[in-house]
């Protein structure tokens, strides 16, 4: 082997390491891969070469310079790599931008809480095999109150307890109607609750409203007991307010319903030992409930031998305002946007 | 209803605490509005004995009064009250006693006298002003009786009472009396109830019937007149255990006959009233009613006017007192009155609740009257005054009474099946245990097995049929005991159609960034008018409150769009710089039916109880179920008459960056939800809208919306100084054309051809003309076309503009050339041209 060629190959090597020292930018790299292994490259000429050598000399000449081809792309390799990686961490620090500045949101709507509340105890309704059912706004006397069992002197018909279109229509004052009105269309069984709005006239302030809405709920089967109706509204509280919550019930009246019932349920924020959302007491009175009277099944032709039903009844401002701690009824038709954008 | 708890103690042995007591009432039925403590706390505070009074020297207005308080030396107390007198014995806060207001009792100087405490008047004590009796009512509470100064003032007048407030349900109008409570406190805590003795023993030489005869004109309105009479009245104050429990229970002490009659109206719950029978002309008392627009002068001294349906009380020539509501001032009791009639008796609920509306006058009489009272109480009633006016000395009882009374028919038992209550309240209660609790509510139980046949007692009217008795026999079980099951059985949950297209529409809009609005149903009529909404369309076919609360809520809103505009206006007056809104509700308007049905509130209150006429139509006749049914929404024959409810949709928002397409995009990707896509129509005549901003929303050819920029009139008025875009949409249209449906296409597997195209048009020229024309042209394979930019400027030319299309060709069976899309692309333009005068623009 020509020990010139053996040199030159040693020459080429040392200066690639030194250029690949040297360099620092990654197209250093390339002019050093151009060099000495590019067409016209040093190591290149020497393969060239090679073609006028003894065959022996050629085979040691060969495998030297493979090495040397082999070593320097490595190196090559090696270099570039690292050149890569400095590049990208000085673009990187150049880069950094702080995570800390707001992010670019979606502008999202949101429901009014109300209808968020209805939704809420809907489907919690819904679940439990519930349907929904929907009646008008204006409503009949009959409907109203007459078919509910209300006396013909109760005092919630006066002028100054209803909103009256005619002698014989009035603003509903409850959507109990509703509960009517699927009596009269459908057999038992039935299960439905009809949410909506209602009507009475109160003067508004930070209580009242003149305007309101209710969810009502009415189950007629065969064999349905008071004891149906205590657990069902128990589960009711639960998933609405938490499972921790325990309820009683408290006599009361209603006209359309005999027994009658009162659903207090311990309060969710205390826990029962009292505090200003349970007014100190631990409970707080959630829904009006009770079997339904028979006068009212009659009503729908539903043979009240043969089946029983319960009815309940809750105000959605009422649960909305203890749920989100609203001070104000009147914030919820004042429709401020920083208002109803708390409840997304 | 207040009730005194030592007041019910008299009747019934009560060993349990207040709270206990309350917390056992309320699950047994009796409800409270709260617990009063009386006497509680009052430190210090002692009686004293006025030793002496004496003008004050540097004060018209004030006294210097020595008291005796006991062990140490009398104190100097300075008072502005001008009611005390030496001898007096008072109530004396001492230095260092705090009053129930929380104000603390310091040494005081008042004009340069030394005060070393304070004589208290009963209010300070806590008394409400109008229970206080008349004569210490404006100045210090003056004692009867004598006293050791010094004692514990709240001990040595037995102060310390816990009154509780019982919220009385319209049901039980037995309850508005002290023994009604008593009786359900018995039945709670299972306890003998004793009633107070009735029996006088006082034998006088003469009979009722020889100073009085009773004649009753109108038997239905007045079913017993109980007349007794009593002489030798002595008029006084009544002693202080009685003048306390009125106190304590509301009402204000006047002297020994009223009280006693006050007394026995709170204990039994049985109105009473004292004439001076000097005044009975004849002797001779007729129930009849009044003269039409006859006069006459009440107790209090109003002159009022009668209806010829209303009740008096009248002697032999002129009427003394209306039945039930109020006694005649001519008629009162004064302080020489020496012989005085006592009426007891049971009037005509309805009668007395009419009478007591017409008149504007409640009274606590005609309060328990107009709920219902049974005859057979007032016996009861009428002996227990005679009993107490004999026990106060406050004159002598005349034998017996004038008692008219037709009797009652012996009232049926109620049958009651052990096993009905059972299904109803789904427990296993035994027959022997509901008869106990029957029993303890004074019921008389009969039968046996499944069959009881049960006698309610006769304060209870309510009682009527067995379910209001399963009732009785559950609270008193009590409602916690009963079982919780979870109902069997159960179908499978389902919500109205329009609904859950509302839920979707909320869904949509609220994830564009609108918030959902609620607004009142009813609104002013004037609102139309300032949103200039046009009177087409039946948008003043108002819903008509009778009794609205004022002009701004006395209709039922006919569109949703100028409660929107309130809506962002306020948003707007409180520096909300951007907002987006929608409300989806009911509209209202009146049936055609109604029209003419032009009643007013007048005519309603008159007619006597409001409800009658309806009672008449509907009760009788059961409206007959009319089968037409749309998405769970049930209708009845009566239906008719009811307004036409429709479901509508108003959306609208300001802010930076916003316009005319925000909106319009916001309202195509609603529909697009839909499977919709309605037909935009330029609207240059709504005058909400600006007229060169405004669109209508066509659906198969019907209009079913209009919105665009506000009119700026419009939005001055209500107070929005940017430019706002709004409009309203029939939501039920809407609903009624959604598809909802989604049926899958296949993916493209060929690649496609896309070509942009910029057509120089006339102004005049639509988006919409423009695109019909590309898409009818546009050969089979034009699969898209979609504007992209609109240009006005120098290079395009005065009244004309540059619109950009992209079109997508795209074969399904295989790869298009550029070439075959290029030769519909240049037909397309050919036709443009042809049709528009569109000229393409180099891009």
């Amino acid at each position: 082997m020509s020990e010139i060629q053996s040199e030159q190959l040693k020459a080429i090597l040392r200066e690639a390491d030194e250029r690949l020292e040297s360099a620092s930018v990654k197209a250093d790299v390339e002019d050093v891969r151009i060099r000495v292994l590019g067409k016209k490259g040093s190591l290149t000429a020497i393969l060239r070469s090679m073609g006028s050598l003894a065959p022996e000399e050629r085979k040691e000449l060969g495998r030297l310079a493979n090495e040397a081809r082999a070593e320097i792309e490595e190196k090559l390799s090696l270099k570039f790599e690292e050149l890569t990686r400095s590049e990208q961490t000085a673009r990187f620090a150049g880069e950094a931008i702080d995570v800390t500045e707001p992010g670019e949101r979606i502008h999202l709507g949101v429901r009014h809480p109300i209808t968020l509340t209805i939704d809420e105890i809907s489907n919690i309704f819904m679940n439990m095999g519930f349907s929904i059912a929907e009646g008008p706004e204006v409503e009949t006397v009959f409907n109203n109150f007459d078919a509910l069992n209300a006396a013909p002197n109760h005092p919630s018909r006066d002028l100054s307890d209803t909103f009256y279109i005619t002698k014989n229509t009035l603003l509903r004052t409850q959507t109990s109607p509703v509960q009517v009105r699927t009596l009269m269309k459908e057999k038992p069984p039935i299960k439905v609750i009809s949410p909506g709005r209602c009507f009475r006239t109160d003067t508004p302030d930070a209580t009242h409203s003149p305007m309101f809405h209710q969810v009502e709920g009415l189950i007629v089967d065969e064999n349905i007991t008071m004891a149906d109706l205590k657990e069902t509204l128990d589960a009711f509280a639960k998933r609405m307010f938490g499972e921790g919550v325990t309820t009683k019930f408290r006599p009361h009246f209603f006209p359309f319903t005999e027994p009658s019932a009162e659903m207090d349920m311990s309060c969710f924020k205390c826990g029962g030992t009292g505090c200003r959302v349970c007014k100190g007491s631990g409970w707080i009175e959630i829904l009006g409930c009770g079997m339904v009277h028979p006068n009212v099944l009659k009503v729908g032709g539903v043979d009240t031998e043969k089946y029983t039903g319960f009815a309940f009844g809750m105000g959605v401002e009422r649960i909305a305002m203890l749920k989100h701690g609203i001070d104000d009824i009147r914030l919820f038709y004042e429709n401020d946007m920083r208002f109803i954008e708390q409840f997304k | 209803m207040l009730v005194p708890l030592n007041w019910i103690k008299e009747y019934v042995d009560i060993d349990a605490g207040i709270d206990e007591f309350c917390e056992r009432m309320i699950m047994s039925g009796s409800n409270l509005e709260g617990v009063r403590t009386y006497g509680e706390g009052l430190h210090k505070i002692v009686i004293g004995k006025v030793l002496s009074v004496k003008p004050h020297e540097n004060s018209d207005h004030l006294v210097v009064g020595l008291v005796e308080v006991g062990a140490e030396a009398p104190v100097q107390i300075v008072t502005g009250a001008q009611n005390v007198t030496e001898g007096a014995y008072v109530p004396v806060a001492l230095v260092g006693s705090v009053l129930p207001d929380g104000l603390k009792i310091k040494k005081g100087r008042l004009r340069g006298v030394d005060s070393y405490g304070m004589m208290c008047s009963a209010q300070e004590l806590g008394f409400d002003d109008k229970v206080v009796p008349i004569a210490h009512k404006d100045g210090i509470w003056l004692l009867e009786g004598e006293y050791e100064p010094g004692t514990d003032f709240a001990e040595a007048v037995g102060l310390r009472n816990d009154v509780v407030d019982f919220e009385i349900t319209p049901n039980r109008p037995d309850c508005l009396s002290i023994i009604g409570m008593a009786r359900e406190a018995a039945a709670t805590f299972d306890k003998k109830l004793r009633l107070p003795d009735t029996r006088v023993n006082d034998a006088h030489e003469k009979k009722a019937s020889d100073f009085i005869s009773v004649e009753v004109k109108n038997p239905e309105l007045c079913s017993r007149y109980i007349a007794r009479v009593v002489t030798d009245v002595k008029i006084e104050q009544s002693p202080w255990w009685m003048q306390k429990r009125l106190m304590l229970a509301g009402m204000r002490p006047i002297n020994n006959i009223v009280d006693i009659t006050n007394y026995v109206l709170l204990e039994y719950g049985h109105p009473l009233h004292a004439f001076d029978i000097r005044t009975v002309e004849g002797g001779k008392i007729i129930v009849d009613t009044a003269e039409e627009g006859e006069k006459f002068v009440t107790l209090d001294g109003s002159e009022r006017l009668m209806s010829g349906d209303t009740l008096m009380i009248k002697d032999a020539a002129k009427p003394i007192g209306i039945a039930g509501v109020m006694g005649g001032l001519n008629s009162e009791i004064q302080n020489d009155t020496e012989t005085i009639l006592i009426e007891c008796a049971c009037f005509n609920s309805d009668c007395i609740r009419l009478t007591s509306k017409k008149l504007g006058l409640r009274t606590e009489a005609s309060a328990r009257y107009e709920k219902g009272i049974s005859p057979e109480l007032a016996k009861e009633a009428a002996d227990r005054v005679c009993a107490l006016i004999v026990l106060l000395g406050a004159g002598r009882v005349v034998s017996g009474a004038v008692d008219i009374y037709a009797g009652q028919a012996a009232p049926e038992p109620i049958k009651l099946r052990v096993s009905r209550v059972n299904k109803v309240l789904g427990g296993e209660m035994s027959g022997a245990l509901i008869k106990s609790y029957l029993e303890r509510l004074e019921m008389k139980v009969a039968g046996a097995g499944d069959s009881l046949e049960v006698l309610p007692h006769y304060t209870r009217l309510d009682l009527k049929e067995e379910v209001d008795l399963i009732e009785e026999a559950a609270r008193i079980h009590g409602y916690d005991k009963l079982g919780v099951t979870l109902p069997g059985g159960g179908g499978i949950a389902v919500k109205p159609r329009s609904r859950s297209l509302c839920d979707a529409a909320r869904g949509a809009l609220t994830g564009m960034g609108y918030n959902e609005i609620q607004t009142y149903s009813f609104v002013s009529p004037k609102g139309v008018e300032t949103a200039r909404i046009p009177e087409e369309g039946g948008t003043r076919d108002f819903v008509r409150l009778i009794n609205p609360l004022g002009e701004e809520n006395s209709v039922m809103r006919t569109v949703l769009l100028p409660n929107l505009l309130e809506v962002l206006g306020r948003n707007y007056s409180r520096n909300i710089e951007a907002a987006r809104a929608f409300e989806i509700g009911n509209t209202f308007r009146m049936a055609p039916a109604s029209a003419a049905d032009g009643i007013t509130a007048a005519a309603l209150s008159t007619s006597g109880g409001v409800v009658s006429a309806a009672n008449d139509t509907a009760a009788n006749s059961l409206p007959t179920v009319a089968l037409s049914t749309s998405g769970g929404v049930v209708s009845t024959a009566d239906d008719a008459e009811l307004p036409k409810e429709r479901i509508s949709m108003s959306i609208g928002l300001y802010g930076n960056g916003v316009g005319f397409f925000t909106l319009k995009g916001a309202l195509e990707t609603l529909f697009g939800t839909f499977g919709l896509t309605p037909e935009y129509r330029a609207e240059r005549d709504a005058p909400t809208y600006h007229p060169g901003r405004c669109a209508a929303v066509y659906l198969d050819g019907e209009r079913i919306g209009t919105f665009g920029e506000l009119h700026p009139d419009a939005a001055r008025r209500y107070g929005i100084g940017v430019r706002c875009y709004v409009g309203e949409v029939d939501m039920e249209s809407v609903a009624g054309k959604a598809d909802v449906m989604r049926y899958y296409r296949p993916l493209p597997k060929y690649p496609s051809v896309d070509r942009d195209m910029a057509l120089v048009v006339d102004e005049e020229v639509t988006v919409r003309e423009l695109t019909d024309v590309i898409r009818s042209h546009g050969g089979k394979i034009l699969e898209s076309v979609k504007m992209f930019d609109v240009y006005r400027g120098k290079q395009i030319g005065e009244g004309k503009k540059s619109v950009a299309f992209n079109l997508v060709y795209r074969s399904a069976e295989r790869t298009l050339t550029d070439e075959e899309a290029a030769l519909e692309y240049e037909k397309t333009l050919t036709a443009l041209s042809e049709k528009l005068g569109a000229v393409l623009r180099d891009i």
